[in-house]
């Protein structure tokens, strides 16, 4: 099946998809701005998510906080995110409402600093702050992702540091660091829009003409420094943290095939074959067979820039230790490591993705989501209606090629979480602690 | 630069809740067929009146426990063999137990529909519940409850339930069910809970998707409608609280950074005549992201990533919440905001402008709320579960749009009980004791994380 698909640019350099279906009277429209924590400077962690939050304390004529209000007076749903290299911004709302979402949307691209005060950005990075406390410091295995960011990246990489950010750098980030983030971000140039459901195109293109067409250019941004890294780490690294949680908790990484190369989507097989759902090798084998787990799972981080990471999160049964939920998940891998994969596994596991991918079409937003994400990193949002084929042209010899040159020992990053009040029962392990 | 006009909303097209019928076969089970043409995807939600309530007295969790083992093997194939079998057909089934019903779901490509249904009929058929399965789920669930004295908002949510029903009512321990009550548990437990209550007069099948009635009737006629005729015994819900009184309890986390808040009191059941009144006040008092409390804390104080309070609808009166967690050194006053919110909406009537964003936003939300054939299928599934009217769909938005500030106010004056509310707070205790027990919002006690 294909989703009907236009694009195209403004003279501005806004990349516009669009994409229509009449089954309900329901419009999404999406931006992602091709910026992320990867693009913060030093001493300045955090930002691109703080910046993230300003964008809905009003522009030159929405006041604080309207946005939110307007799109929920509408019928409509909002939010945005920040990830490690993109920004999306996104409402789904009754199509009669399509201008204002656009409207609302380009106001903040064109005009976002008249709003910005002080006040107002003491107020959400306390929020962030509160955000940061919430989501990674009080919550079990809460700093996994900035953790692992650490322990796999190496310090120069624009990936290396926290999405989150620091508590002190959120505290010296300044309206002079938000001017200069918008400026150099925010521009037509760095975004793509994407709107999926019910909508005439020619409407639409009249819209988007009429609120972003006026929108300057940017100047372009800096580039990033390479980023491209060797195919496998090289030597194992590890990290042990001591921390205030219940169980143990493995998570082990591997560099793999940045996000949409060919070799990406062996990767992602892979990934469904060791930990997707209850069917998989390692949920078979650790917490049905041999019962030594809670839950085992693994999924690719979908990075587009450089390498991507493939992760196997496994969560110890309470009676087992470290060391030897450590151990049994490396025998899993260096079985699947020695002796590859059937062509069942495969199949089993393409059946599944080829269901969620079907599955993931069925919301307006989540479409427009994903056009959004092919717009930004390949300039070819038509890429949504490959992803089957692509996933379907994988077969066992695929898979075991990319197992035989990335799952091998030189190429295992691991960062185990310890209950801190269970380290003195492994002596062995003590020595390797990390503060937490 | 961006024009200063704002944009008119063009005029609304007409929405419909997705047509369905509904209809009981020969067998007693009963079918509920949405036929929705949008991609190639069906969902089947089977509901079995065998939710967490009826658990018996100190077996609670026996309900969570059947539901998931259901799908752990029959006579001819072991779980792993099943769940193999069900993936490669691109579908992961999925059962559990809430409060009010247990249920079976999957979702699966059209062209694959009728070997995953024949799979699944032969699968809850005749269930062998293998006693090794059902000792692995008993751990696992022993180590989900372990794991709870770690997680702050699950601990939260815990022990708000436990401090707020009387302890003889199923609503005060979790629906899994506590430590002890869960290692209790047996193979003849299991095997017996479902004889009594997976019976077809008590079973729902719901189908929502790119299927027409004919094609779900024969498939569900085929393949389900093995299990026993009747319906199960059910048990008296007792729901009173705990105490009429306010009272506050901290549960100790020592060096928390956050305190994690939940205040309130007994809600009410969902068939209660006020559902809309009362759930209209909630949004304008917590329930949007525009809400009293969330604007409050979040964006006037900085206090907190987000509050909200929901009332949690089940047969009998569930929870009224509100819930946020706030820096550890701002506990006693955002205490004292929730609070004093909760104080106004009861004083004074809300302005039409709160009405209207409350109304528009629930209205205008509807058919957002329905995109998929899993959101269909288990708002059908609601009816079934709380005998709704079959028009309710059709009605919803009329009856909200009817609200008005009258009835907000009589809906926080009558069903918002301020003399007893009841404050968990999972957090350093020693950092916050002092300023909370200023408060006087209750006597105060403090509580270990662990169950010892």
């Amino acid at each position: 099946m294909r989703i009907p698909i236009e694009t195209y640019e403004l003279d501005n350099g806004l990349f516009v998809t669009l994409s229509e279906d009449h089954t309900a009277p329901i419009v999404a429209v999406n931006l992602w701005y091709h910026v992320g924590s990867a693009n913060e400077r030093a001493g300045r962690t955090g930002f691109a998510h703080l910046f993230e939050h300003m964008l809905f304390q009003g522009s030159a004529h929405v006041g604080s906080n309207e946005h939110f209000e307007l799109i929920q007076r509408a019928g409509g749903t909002l939010n945005g995110s920040t990830w490690l290299e993109r920004t999306n911004y996104y409402e789904t709302v009754p199509s009669h409402q399509l201008a204002l979402a656009l409207w609302l949307e380009a106001d903040r691209m064109g005009d976002l600093l008249p709003a910005m005060t002080q006040e107002k950005l003491d107020t959400q990075r306390d929020v962030v702050k509160n955000e940061r406390r919430w989501a990674v410091d009080n919550q079990p295995y809460g700093t996994m992702l900035e953790k692992l960011q650490e322990l796999v990246f190496p310090r120069s990489h624009p990936f290396h540091h926290s999405l989150i950010g620091s508590m002190e750098d959120l505290s010296e980030a300044s309206l002079d660091d938000i001017a200069q983030f918008f400026a150099t971000y925010y521009t037509p140039d760095n975004a793509v829009l994407s709107i999926a459901g019910d909508f005439e195109s020619a409407e639409a293109r009249r819209l988007i003409a009429r609120y972003f067409a006026p929108i300057p250019k940017g100047q372009g941004k800096p580039p990033l420094p390479p980023m491209h890294l060797p195919a496998v780490f090289g030597r194992p690294s590890r990290e042990v943290v001591s921390d205030n949680v219940s169980v143990s908790r493995l998570f082990l990484a591997f560099r793999s095939p940045v996000y949409g190369s060919a070799e990406y989507y062996a990767a992602s097989v892979t990934s469904a074959i060791l930990g997707l759902r209850k069917g998989s090798r390692l949920h078979r084998s650790l917490v049905r067979d041999r019962q030594i787990a809670s839950d085992a799972t693994s999924y690719t981080f979908d990075l587009a820039k450089g390498n991507d990471l493939l992760v196997v999160d496994v969560t110890a049964r309470p009676e087992i230790g470290p060391s030897q939920l450590e151990e049994e998940v490396e025998r899993e891998i260096d079985l699947v490591y020695s002796e590859g994969v059937a062509q069942l596994e495969v199949d089993r596991a393409i059946a599944l993705i080829e269901t969620d991918l079907v599955s993931s079409l069925q919301s307006a937003g989540e479409r427009a989501d994903r056009l959004s994400l092919f717009a930004t990193y390949f300039r070819k949002p038509q890429l949504i209606n490959e992803q089957a084929a692509a996933y379907r042209a994988v077969n066992a010899e695929r898979v075991n090629a990319l197992i035989a040159e990335r799952l091998g020992p030189e190429n295992r990053a691991s960062l185990m979480y310890v209950p801190r009040d269970g380290v003195e029962s492994e002596p062995m392990l003590a020595a390797a602690v990390s503060a937490g | 630069m961006v024009t200063a006009v704002r944009p008119k909303p063009s005029a609304p097209r007409e929405y419909r809740f997705p047509s369905f019928t509904e209809e009981v076969l020969p067998s007693g089970l009963r079918l509920v067929v949405a036929p929705v043409e949008k991609l190639p995807l069906v969902t089947f939600l089977i509901v079995i009146d065998a939710g967490s309530t009826i658990d018996p007295s100190g077996k609670e969790g026996l309900a969570a426990l059947t539901a998931e083992a259901l799908l752990e093997g029959t006579r001819e194939f072991d779980g792993a063999q099943l769940t193999e079998r069900f993936e490669r057909l691109g579908t992961a089934v999925e059962s559990g137990a809430g409060w009010d019903s247990a249920f079976v779901k999957l979702t699966v490509l059209a062209d694959r529909l009728e070997e995953a249904t024949a799979l699944l009929g032969e699968a809850i058929s005749s269930p062998a519940f293998p006693e090794r399965e059902i000792e692995r789920l008993k751990a696992e669930r022993l180590a989900e409850i372990l794991q709870l004295e770690t997680e702050p908002r699950g601990l939260a949510d815990e022990k708000f339930s436990e401090f707020l029903y009387a302890p003889e009512s199923r609503y005060a321990t979790s629906d899994g069910g506590t430590a002890e009550s869960v290692a209790g548990l047996s193979r003849a437990d299991v095997d017996s809970f479902f004889r009594s209550h997976y019976r077809v007069g008590a079973t729902t099948v719901v189908v929502a998707g790119a299927i027409t009635q004919l094609m779900a009737r024969n498939l569900v006629s085929k393949s389900f409608s093995q299990w026993t005729s009747g319906v199960g015994q059910g048990r008296a819900l007792i729901a009173s609280p705990r105490t009429n009184k306010r009272a506050v309890s901290i549960v100790n986390k020592r060096d928390a950074p956050q305190s994690e808040l939940r205040v309130g009191h007994l809600g009410l059941a969902r068939k209660h005549p006020d559902f809309f009144p009362t759930m209209v006040m909630n949004a304008v008092l917590g329930g949007l992201f525009g809400s009293r409390i969330n604007m409050n804390l979040r964006e006037e104080h900085g206090y907190t990533y987000g509050a909200s309070s929901y009332f949690d609808w089940r047969r009998g009166p569930g929870p009224f919440v509100v819930a946020t967690a706030v820096q550890s050194k701002v506990t006693a006053p955002a205490l004292r905001e929730i609070f004093s919110e909760i104080e106004r909406i009861r004083a004074d009537r809300i302005s039409e402008e709160e009405l209207s964003l409350a109304r528009d936003y629930l209205d205008g939300v509807f058919p957002i709320r329905y995109e998929t054939t899993t959101a269909i299928a288990s708002a059908l599934a609601n009816l079934v579960i709380y005998t709704l009217n079959t028009d309710y769909y059709d009605t919803y938005r009329a009856r909200v749009r009817e609200v008005t500030t009258d009835d907000v106010l009589r809906a926080a004056r009558n069903h918002l009980h301020p003399d007893q509310l009841q404050t968990v707070i999972v957090g350093d205790a020693a950092a916050i004791k002092d300023s909370i027990s200023q408060l006087g919002f209750g006597e105060l006690r403090v509580h270990a994380a662990q169950n010892d």
